[in-house]
Formats: C-alpha cells, structure tokens, sequence
C-alpha cells in the first residue's frame, strides 16, 4: 500500500452540545485523492479545520508523516507541508492575483520574512508562483485585483495559492462550489494531476466530479463516518444509500 | 507638472533650507511636528500596516524621555550615542512586553488591553517617585556628541538639533519604506487583510505582528527621545492616553496605506491646533468637532484629496484602506 | 489587620466593584448590542458627577441631581446616538475610537465652559449623611453602604432585562454573531439609540453615585473608562456576569492592594490583567475562540 501521508485517528470536536466531529478516522495517501462527502453539517468542514489547525480536537490524534501534529499550530502545519483551500473563498482581496500567489510562495522560501530587499527580489519565489498561476489557468491576469475576479477564478487563485505553497497534503473544501461547467472541468483536470507525489483530500458534493477523482471515498453523518473506502464498494453500502446517496447512488 | 520621483527631493531641500527663511520660533516648531511626525508614523507602522489599533504608543513615547532624564548626569549632557540606543530599546522591549500580551486578543479588545497597560505605564511615573513623580522631571543639559571632551554634536544649538531631526526623520522614513517593501512587510500586511489566509499559507502571523509592533514602539521611542530632548522637561501626561489617540488622529489625517501620510497628518494636525489656539479659547472644543468631521466624512484621510490635486496614481501601496469592520483583524 | 478593618476595607472593595459594575455594564451593553467602541464613556461618568454637582448646588436636593443627570445623560445619548454614533456602525474601530475621541475632547471643553475645572464634592443626602460607630475610632458612613444596595438593585435590573428580553439575548450572543439576531425581528434603528442612551446613562449614574463619597474633578473620566475596559478585558466582552466578576475582582485588588502593596497598588490591576490575558485571553466568562 502506498505511503501515508496524513493519518487522523478517534477525532472529537464538539461546539457546546454539539459533537461536529466524533471519533472520525482518515488516512490519506500519498498518490491518492481521498474524498469526504456528507450531507450538510455532516462536519466535513469541521474535519478539515481539524486537519488544518484551525480548530484543535478534543480528543485524538493527528500524524503528519511520523511527526505528531495534534497541538501544532495552523501555520507551523502549513509550513510542515499542509496546504489548504476554505469553503468560502479566502485570498487577499486588495492584493493583485500575482501579489495573492507570489505570498504563498513566498511563506515557503526560506526567506518568507526578510526585513530587507523588495518581494519581488528572489527569482526562487517568482517562479513558483508564475508556475502555479499558469497550472490554475490564470495566466495573463497576474495584474488584477483578487477581488475583481470572477467567483470562479478567484476559487482558482485560492487554489494556485495553495499550489505555490508546495505543499504535500493538500485539503480543498469544496473546490467546485459555484463554479461553471467550464471551469469546473478544468479545475477536476488539475485536482486529478494533483496527485502525482502528494496526498489530495477533497470534500465535494458534486458527485460526478467525485467519482471521477475519488481513489478513496469516506461517507460522513451526523459527525460520524459511516463508511469509508474504494468509491465502488462505498456507493453500494446499505448505510451510505439509506443516510445520503439515495437513488443518486445507484445511477451515479 | 512635475515628475513624481522630484517631489520629495523638492520638500528636503524645502526642509533644509527652512532654518534660513524663518525665525528660530519656526524652526523649533517645525522640529517639533517632525518629532510628531516621526510618532505618527511608528504608529502606523502598526495601525495602518499592520492592522493593529494600538493606543497607547504615548507610552514608549514618553518612556523614551524617562530613560534620557534619567540618564542625565546632573546638569551636564547626556551622551547620545549612549543614551539614544538605550531608550529606543527601552521602548522597543516594552513595546514586546505589552505587545506580546496584547496580540493574544482581536479587535476591540486589542484597543482596550493596549491602552489598559499604556496607562499603566502612566501610573508607574505619576504614582512612584522615579524622576518627580506626577511633577514630571527635568533634564538640563541636552544630549551630545563628545569624543575626549571634544563636542562633534551639541544639541542645544536649535540649528543643529533640527538638522538631526531631519535626518532621522529621513532615516525612519527610508527605514519604514525598506521594510514595507521586504517579504516581511508583504507577510504583515497579508496578515493584516486576511490572518486566517496568512496563516494558513505558513506566515507565523503572531510573531510577524509583535515583530512589526516592538520595532514601532522603538522608533515611537527616538521619537520621544528627542521630544524630551527638546522640551528639556517630560511629565507623565507625555504617557497619556489622551497623545495616543492625537498621534492616531494625525494618522488618520495622513491615510493609513502610506509611510510619509502620517507625517503629513502630524503637520496639518499641529497647524491646525496652532492655528485654533491663536483663534479661540476654546480650541479643544473646536478641535474634538473637527476630528469628528474628518472621521465621519473622509475615511481615508486627506490623502484621499490628493488624486484631485496631483491626479490619480495607481500605487500599489496606496490602494486605499477597506473600511468595513471586517477589516479589523486584530 | 483586625477583623474590623478587613471587613471595612472588604466593604469598600465591594463597593468600588459595584460602581465599576455600573459603569462598565454600560460600555458593553453599547459594544455587545452597536459593536460600537466608546472611549467617550468615561468622559459621562465624569459629566454625571458635575451634573450632580451642579443640580445638588443648586436645587440642594441629591434625590433630583440623581433623576435629572440620568435624564439628561439619557437625552444627550439620544441625541448623540441619533448625530454621530449611528454613522459609526459597521465602520472599523479606528473610526469609532478617534470619532470618541473627538467626542471626549468637546466633552471636556463644554464641561470646562459650564461648570469649570474646579474640584468640587457634594453632600450625600441628609437622610444617608450619617456613619455607623464600629469601634472607637473607626466609623462607616451609611451612604457606602447605600451605594452598595443601590447598585445591587441597578445589577439585578441589569441582569433581568438580559436574561429575560430579547434584547438581552442579543447582548449574550455578542456582536460577532449579529446577523444570527437580525432574524428576531428587532427595529435596530430603535433599540440602537435607546441602548446607547441606556448605557450613556450608566456611566453618569455611576458618576452621580459615586460623587458623595469621591470627588468631582476634570479628569475622573479617564481613569473609569481604564477601568471600565479593564473591567470588560477580564469579564468577557458581551458578557454582563463576566463585568460583575471582573468589576469585584477589581474592587478587591485596588482596595486591598493600597492596605497590604502601597507602592504598587496601582498596577496591580494591569498586573491581574495580564495574568487574565495569559489564561484567557478572551476573559473569564469570554467565548473560547478555538
Ligand atoms: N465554529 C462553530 N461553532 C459552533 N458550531 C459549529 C461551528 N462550526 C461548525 N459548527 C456546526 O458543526 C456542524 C458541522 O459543520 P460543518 O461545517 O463541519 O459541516 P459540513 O459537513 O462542512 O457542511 P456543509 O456541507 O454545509 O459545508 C454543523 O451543525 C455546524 O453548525
Ligand atoms: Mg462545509
């Protein structure tokens, strides 16, 4: 079996009375993408904030490689080589495209917090993150402001951001939500070449877009997984079909 | 119209030719708005680019002062090059202290606990007896410059002491550009517009943030020192709140997203109270309705009239701030 | 320290709390109902001690002092609310601290232009002017005590209109989570004025409380709204249980850190601030963030 990049075992998260996420396992493979689907409030999100360090667990354990991530924080796990993309769109407005993506790239090198010499300086830098901008397909808009793109093109850029950060997991929630056909297609083509030499976790709920990826497929309710494993074995498993796939299942 | 990269050589040379046009009166008045100036854009350093409404950089201001009166011997000068470095770390390490304590909360706690422990700082020097207590202290002699007895450097000369105001007024502005420029003044402001992206891109936005704010207090703090210096005399109010919240005013005047705003903040803020003080008794009155006004009616500041005057400039560094509430990260 | 003394200085400290409880409750009604910062708050502590001053001297009743600056403290707020602070919300806090601060200065000036910068006191009513004889040489005055089951009834008001209205709901669930309330169906334009007006009033009747047994002077608005905030920073913003406790808490370090730690006691309170801001940095009774 291929190498496990990102392993979680028995998380909790509760909010007050609410357990979002209880006693949820994941392993995500290098060379894999692992989908997590779920009806809404099913704590997918919640999973991911817990795998990024943006919400600590309650109780659990998170390993990154053989290192024990479960008290790091967010930006400490990002600089271990997680990467991710939010739900809802999250770049820097005010700043250009090429500004977006250049400080992603920039939080990698090793350089991310010289107090002298102008950003655009370290050629290292500026060509990852023209490379990232170009994967995304977002060459030739490096000049406008993030937040005059369109709804889809900033999804795009969060991603090249993500991508500029080199990372070796990377978690996208969502990453189709509101885009168009066109651009969604384009978007699976680059989460399917994801892959290659890192670990993909996705949370999607267009369900062609997750078959068409998924090597790996965990259900999740009520906080809980209630299945987990290749797509095809995961669609025929009586819980699955009964608490969220329904007929969608069985002509997906 | 002229080219743009004249303008600030056309203001020095304004600047330095000044002692020559007018009286010594002047000269001191305009040594002092740098001094402010200087103040005002350490403080944007942290409001402005760093996203963090601090009010209480009055404190390293004035304790600056505190440490330059206390390590005057008597009635001869302090050594500046003795001196100077130790009150802008002074400042620089209580600005670490109450920042460290302060960037552990957001928004408008992070104004409340900031102008919480600046006022402690207050107390310290008005309820103790280090250096005169609430009377504040005096320092005689003004710092210099000697080697072997040989003074290079005398302060008192008003001339001299304008001449080194400009140019550290230069030196903070060329300093706070550099920084604004480097990859860590992209990391804090992306911290600023957006601290859970920052972070989640691997931008350690805490220690980026208090780095940003003790460097700030520091330069709050040569500020101060050579406000003391001029003043001959600090006094607790120097800490206050109430020259916190000034200083922000000058910034706002100024616009947040620049580095030489603030000072033209200062310069427009000190006139205009010179100019209100000469006119009426009750200049306060008439000053607290002004800043009302400038708040409600010009968010980005005066810099905001600048297009209309210089025409309209595409500066990355000058896109103007977001307003909203959600802006406010810290 | 004898039991006597400590219970005397207990009693101050109770006291000291309870009035910071008046003031401060008023700085987060305003912060957790506008999301509105108001360094002003202080500055109607202050002008509702002059106003007492004022209406005392010349009425020479403390029972009117007391309605008329709450009411006029109340219609100010109306006003003020309805002029400047309505165009402050959803503007930062950089906006609301320098448009309060604007406030604080013309504040100070008319109060300079009305009443002057004198130091004045004011009598507490004859009925509570007496003192109750503890020992030989120790005395209470009946108005502290006063002040304390005044201000009692005034928290438990507080309390009631928080945890039975749906106004106070809005309040427990904070300013972060306005839109969540929006769907009550409350007339924010409405409630906004009248809770400013509210908490404007709050301050100046801790001002006029207090007045009696301090005195009035110029600059006693700034060290409440330290204090206030300091209270607020400790409790928990939008949390009124949290103020109660930050504000005892207080009371107790000030009163009994002058008794044992002259030299330091005015920082002592920073000092338990910062030790709060270690341990929660969202105060005592705040919402966790993680
Ligand atoms: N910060 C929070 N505080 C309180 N409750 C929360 C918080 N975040 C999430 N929840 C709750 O936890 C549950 C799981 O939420 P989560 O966002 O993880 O669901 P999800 O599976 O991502 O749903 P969706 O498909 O709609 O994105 C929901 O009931 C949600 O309301
Ligand atoms: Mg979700």
């Amino acid at each position: 079996m291929s190498e496990v990049a990102l392993s979680a075992t028995a998380l909790d998260k509760h909010f007050g009375g609410l357990r979002a996420v209880s006693g949820v396992s994941v392993d995500v493979h290098v060379g894999e993408v692992h989908a997590v689907i779920g009806p809404n409030g099913a704590g997918k999100s919640t999973l991911i904030n817990l795998l990024s360090g943006e919400l600590f667990a309650n109780a659990g354990r998170i390993m990154l490689g053989d290192a024990d991530i479960t008290r790091l924080a967010p930006d400490r796990r990002a600089r271990a080589g997680l990467g991710r993309a939010y739900q809802k769109t999250t770049i820097f407005p005010k700043f250009t495209v090429h500004e977006n993506v250049r400080l992603a790239a920039q939080a990698r090198s090793p350089h991310r917090l010289r107090m002298f010499g102008g950003v655009g300086s370290d050629a290292a830098v500026r060509a990852r993150a023209a490379e990232a901008i170009a994967r995304v397909g977002l060459a030739g808009r490096e000049a406008v402001i993030a937040e005059a793109l369109s709804h889809g093109e900033q999804r795009q850029l969060e991603i090249a951001m993500v991508l500029a950060t080199d990372p070796r997991i990377v978690l996208l929630d969502e990453p189709l939500a509101g885009m168009g056909q066109a651009e969604a297609r384009g978007i699976i083509a680059l989460i399917a070449s994801l892959k290659q030499g890192r670990a993909v976790l996705i949370v999607e709920h267009d369900m062609d877009a997750v078959f068409a990826l998924a090597d790996r497929l965990t259900v999740m309710h009520d906080g809980r997984v209630i299945a987990s494993g290749p797509p095809q074995e995961v669609r025929m498993h009586p819980a699955v079909r009964a608490a969220y796939l329904g007929d969608h299942g069985a002509d997906a | 119209m002229m080219p743009r990269w004249l303008v600030p050589l056309v203001l020095l040379a304004i600047a330095a030719a000044l002692p020559f046009g007018v009286s010594t009166y002047y000269v001191q008045f305009i040594g002092k708005a740098f001094i402010m100036g200087m103040l005002a854009m350490a403080l944007n350093l942290a409001v402005g680019h760093g996203g963090m409404v601090s009010i209480c950089h009055a404190a390293f201001f004035g304790l600056a002062g505190y440490v330059l009166a206390l390590m005057s011997p008597g009635y001869d000068p302090a050594s500046l090059v003795l001196t100077l470095p130790v009150a802008a770390a002074a400042s620089g390490f209580v600005a670490l202290v109450i920042g460290a304590l302060a960037l552990r909360t957001r928004g408008a706690y992070f104004i409340m606990v900031t102008l919480a422990f600046g006022e402690m700082m207050f107390f310290l020097f008005h309820d103790t007896d280090i250096a005169g207590g609430s009377d504040g202290t005096y320092v005689n002699a003004k710092p210099e410059i000697a080697i072997a007895g040989h003074r290079l450097l005398d302060l008192a000369s008003p001339l001299a002491f304008y001449y080194v105001v400009l140019a550290l007024l230069i030196a903070t502005i060329v300093l706070l550009t550099v920084l604004l420029r480097s990859p860590f003044g992209h990391a804090l402001a992306a911290a600023r517009d957006n601290e859970r992206r920052a972070r989640s891109l691997g931008f350690p936005v805490y220690r980026i943030r208090l780095t940003a704010f003790a460097i700030s207090g520091a330069i709050a703090g040569v500020a101060g020192y050579f406000a003391t210096a001029q003043f001959g005399f600090v006094a607790p109010e120097m800490l206050g709140w109430h020259l916190s919240a000034t200083v922000l005013v000058m910034v706002l005047i100024g616009g947040l997203r620049s580095v030489t705003g603030p000072l033209v903040g200062a310069l427009v803020l000190i006139g205009l109270e010179e100019v209100l003080k000469a006119s009426t008794d009750y200049w306060k009155l008439a000053e607290g309705l002004i800043v009302i006004l400038i708040v409600l009616s010009m968010p980005n500041g005066v810099r905001q009239l600048w297009p209309l005057i210089f025409g309209a400039t595409g500066d990355a560094a000058t896109r103007p701030a977001r307003v909203p509430a959600e802006a406010n990260h810290v | 320290m004898d039991l006597v003394t400590f219970g005397v200085q207990l009693l101050n400290a109770v006291q000291y709390g309870m009035v910071l409880f008046l003031v401060a409750s008023g700085l987060t009604l305003v912060f957790g109902i506008l999301g509105v910062i108001n360094l002003a708050h202080g500055a109607f502590y202050m002008l509702g001690a002059y106003l007492a001053y004022w209406i005392a001297t010349y009425t020479g009743s403390f029972a009117l002092a007391m309605a008329g600056g709450v009411a006029i403290a109340f219609v100010v707020g109306l006003l003020l609310e309805t002029v400047f602070i309505r165009r402050l919300y959803g503007r930062d806090h950089l906006a609301q601290v320098l448009l309060s601060f604007g406030l604080i200065l013309s504040i100070d000036e008319a109060r300079e232009i009305l009443f002057g910068k004198d130091v004045h006191s004011v009598a507490p009513p004859a009925w509570l002017a007496g003192s109750f004889q503890l020992t030989d040489n120790l005395s209470y005055p009946v108005y502290r005590l006063a002040i304390c089951a005044f201000c009692l009834v005034v928290a438990a008001l507080i309390f009631l209109v928080v945890t039975r209205t749906r106004i106070g709901m809005i309040v427990r669930a904070g300013a972060e989570n306005r839109e969540m309330t929006r769907v009550l169906g409350i007339r924010f334009d409405v409630v906004n004025r009248y809770v400013f007006a509210v908490g404007i009033a709050l301050a100046a009747l801790g001002g006029i409380v207090v007045a009696p047994v301090s005195t009035v002077f110029p600059g006693m608005g700034d060290g409440m709204l330290i204090l206030s905030f300091v209270v607020v920073v400790l409790g928990g913003i939008g949390s009124v249980a949290g103020a109660a406790i930050g504000a005892l808490l207080i009371g107790l370090t000030d009163t009994f850190g002058k008794v044992f730690f002259p030299s330091v006691s005015s920082v002592l309170i920073y000092v338990l601030m910062a030790a709060v801001l270690l341990w929660r940095p969202n105060g005592i009774l705040g919402r966790r963030e993680v």
